[in-house]
């Protein structure tokens, strides 16, 4: 009798944390989800009107279109750049920061503020660091080299690089230092006694255990990576130099000129891209990380 | 005793480094602030050379240099004075964002405090596969999410709004939502964003079974377990939780820039790209009142947010 009670008071309970999720699955769905199937359907016709199916017809226009090809390169070639450069140096940043030196907690918090500085409020001093005549360039003549105009030149790639290294590093560096703090104390020990020198600790047992926080501090900085549109839209505007225009630009010009065809066929092959990518890189984790996860 | 020396070399030499380094990473922040101290006129000498140029009506008068200064010669707070006082569009802006941002934080963090408890309570199948569908959402950029939120938004018609203050007397405060209904576009997708549910389901999976056990033996339902356990063991989470969030919206560009026809309820974020040549004197006092918000909360929370940051590592666990 006592039994059946509880059953059915743990019955309840359980309903209850079901029903926690629905809210919040409700405006995921209604949001998300439901449109982003509106979206794939919308990539396979031809117009929103006449509705007809015109298979992978809009993807085909779309792998033909300049703008899309040029911003998917320059957005490409930010993130091969900046993502890989993001992990290491802010690796470098934990490490450094590990070793017994002053100032650490200072340091620390010069490193993450940008991260709590609005881009919006600094924007003005990076124009003025990289106009043609700006600071940068001044500094580079003293020097006898040539100046160059940044912002409007191939070079540009250079500049938001800085940028979204600047904004970025901290949030790493302090994933990264929680994760070495919890590296196991005893292997280390152990590592020590056997004479092994720093250099071979930090390859082949630091490494190993920080190979989840790789995998996500790369996988952040990968998701990062596509929100450089604000740092280029703020420094730049709508249409910048060739090699700024990203993306999302592509995305926001489609959006004025409300064609939907190209927009859904733009989002469903980003969201494919990004599905492979994530799954390789996590694949990727699982067998370099197997023997180190407990 | 040489291996003792050159290891403190090293150290001295990693120290020299790291405090460059660190420099490096306040210096706009600091520059930002020295110069909104400077008069307009100081402003207009060093750095109008750069805005004549943007208009394509290059001033002769004009130095052609582009001169960044770290000290004014003059220290005012005239700009401020013109920001704050003389001219309401930046503080409408600043109102706007803040509009935008402080609904979005609170109620993201209220919903996420639910869905996390249901996602954290007796997990099963369905819930795990739920809850990798909202982790493969969370990584889904700006690029791919904005083009479905368009179609709602579209849909239902809230892409061009604008504000009707309906409430008048005493009830005039509570105009305040219909200012944030007219700003649904933005708001109601972002706060079914699924990152803080993400970071506030993996504290909650940390709360002992024993506590609960003990809680249910005391006669405490569901929902006292969630107020009374869960809720204060989460505490500082929520609070770290909170600033990350609320970072983001504060920053954000893309949302209003595609979901906002009505260009007035821009928050300060996006319209600080739009200064115009005239106001250039104040553009650093517009960008250092911006980053009060932001930087307060650092300064007060730096340690919870640390925290919050150490949470969100690894995709799984």
């Amino acid at each position: 009798m006592k039994k059946s009670r509880n059953q059915c008071g743990r019955r309840r309970e359980k309903w209850f944390s079901n029903a926690c999720i629905i809210p919040s699955l409700i405006g995921v769905l209604v949001f998300f989800v439901i449109p982003f199937g509106i979206v794939v359907y919308y990539s396979t016709i031809n117009n929103p009107i006449v509705k007809e199916y015109v298979g992978l017809d809009n993807y085909k226009a779309i792998m033909k279109n300049d703008a899309f090809i040029s911003a998917s390169k320059n957005t490409a070639m930010f993130s091969l750049i900046a993502v890989p450069l993001a992990t290491i140096l802010s690796l470098g940043l934990a490490v450094l920061l590990e070793k017994n030196i002053p100032g650490k907690s200072i340091f620390r918090t010069f490193f993450l503020s940008p991260l709590m500085v609005p881009t919006a409020s600094v924007v003005l001093v990076w124009q003025v660091l990289f106009h043609k005549h700006g600071t940068v360039n001044q500094v580079i003549e003293m020097f006898g080299g040539n100046g160059i105009d940044w912002l409007k030149s191939s070079k540009g790639q250079v500049v938001i690089i800085l940028m979204f290294l600047w904004k970025n590093l901290g949030y790493n560096m302090i994933l990264f230092m929680s994760a070495l703090c919890s590296i196991p104390k005893d292997i280390m020990e152990v590592a020590d006694l056997e004479g092994a020198g720093s250099v071979y600790k930090f390859f082949h047992i630091k490494l190993r255990y920080l190979s989840p926080t790789i995998l996500f501090v790369f996988i952040l900085s990968l998701i990062n990576s596509f929100k450089i549109f604000r740092e280029v839209y703020l420094l730049t505007g709508n249409y910048p130099y060739d090699k700024l225009y990203m993306l999302q630009h592509f995305m926001n010009n489609t959006f004025q000129s409300l064609d939907y065809q190209k927009l859904s066929a733009a989002a469903v092959l980003f969201s494919l891209v990004m599905i492979v990518v994530i799954a390789v890189l996590l694949i990727a984790e699982s067998i370099f990380g197997k023997d180190v996860e407990n | 005793m040489t291996v003792r020396k050159n290891n403190r070399m090293l150290n001295i030499v990693l120290t020299v480094f790291i405090a460059l380094a660190a420099l490096m990473f306040i210096l706009p922040t600091v520059l930002t602030i020295a110069n909104s101290f400077m008069t307009s006129n100081e402003i207009s000498a060093n750095y109008g050379a750069m805005f004549g140029n943007m208009n394509g009506d290059e001033k002769t008068f004009i130095s052609k240099d582009v001169n960044l200064k770290f000290i004014p010669d003059k220290v005012t707070i005239d700009q401020y004075r013109s920001v704050l006082i003389r001219n309401s569009d930046y503080l409408m802006k600043f109102w706007n964002s803040v509009l935008l941002t402080v609904p979005i934080t609170l109620i993201q963090l209220a919903l996420a405090v639910v869905t996390s408890y249901g996602f954290s309570r007796y997990p099963g199948k369905i819930k795990s596969i739920i809850f990798f569908a909202y982790i493969i959402l969370m990584l889904m950029p700006y690029q791919v999410t904005l083009v479905p939120n368009y179609l709602v938004a579209d849909k239902f018609g809230m892409l061009e709004t604008s504000e009707h203050l309906i409430f008048k007397g005493a009830a005039k405060p509570l105009n305040v939502f219909c200012m944030m209904w007219a700003r649904r576009a933005v708001i109601l997708p972002s706060i079914f964003s699924p990152f803080s549910i993400f970071l506030l389901t993996k504290v909650m999976r940390r709360v002992p079974v024993s506590y609960v056990e003990a809680a249910k033996l005391d006669g405490a339902g569901e929902f006292k377990i969630l107020t009374k356990i869960y809720l204060p063991m989460c505490k500082s989470a929520l609070v770290s939780i909170g600033m990350l969030v609320f970072i983001d919206y504060w920053n954000m560009v893309e949302q209003p820039l595609i979901l906002m026809k009505n260009t007035t309820m821009h928050p300060l974020s996006v319209f600080l790209s739009q200064i115009n040549t005239g106001d250039v004197g104040l553009a650093f006092a517009v960008g250092v009142v911006y980053m009060i918000p932001t930087i307060l909360m650092f300064l007060y929370g730096e340690d919870y947010l640390v925290e919050g940051i150490a949470y969100s590592g690894g995709i799984k666990g």
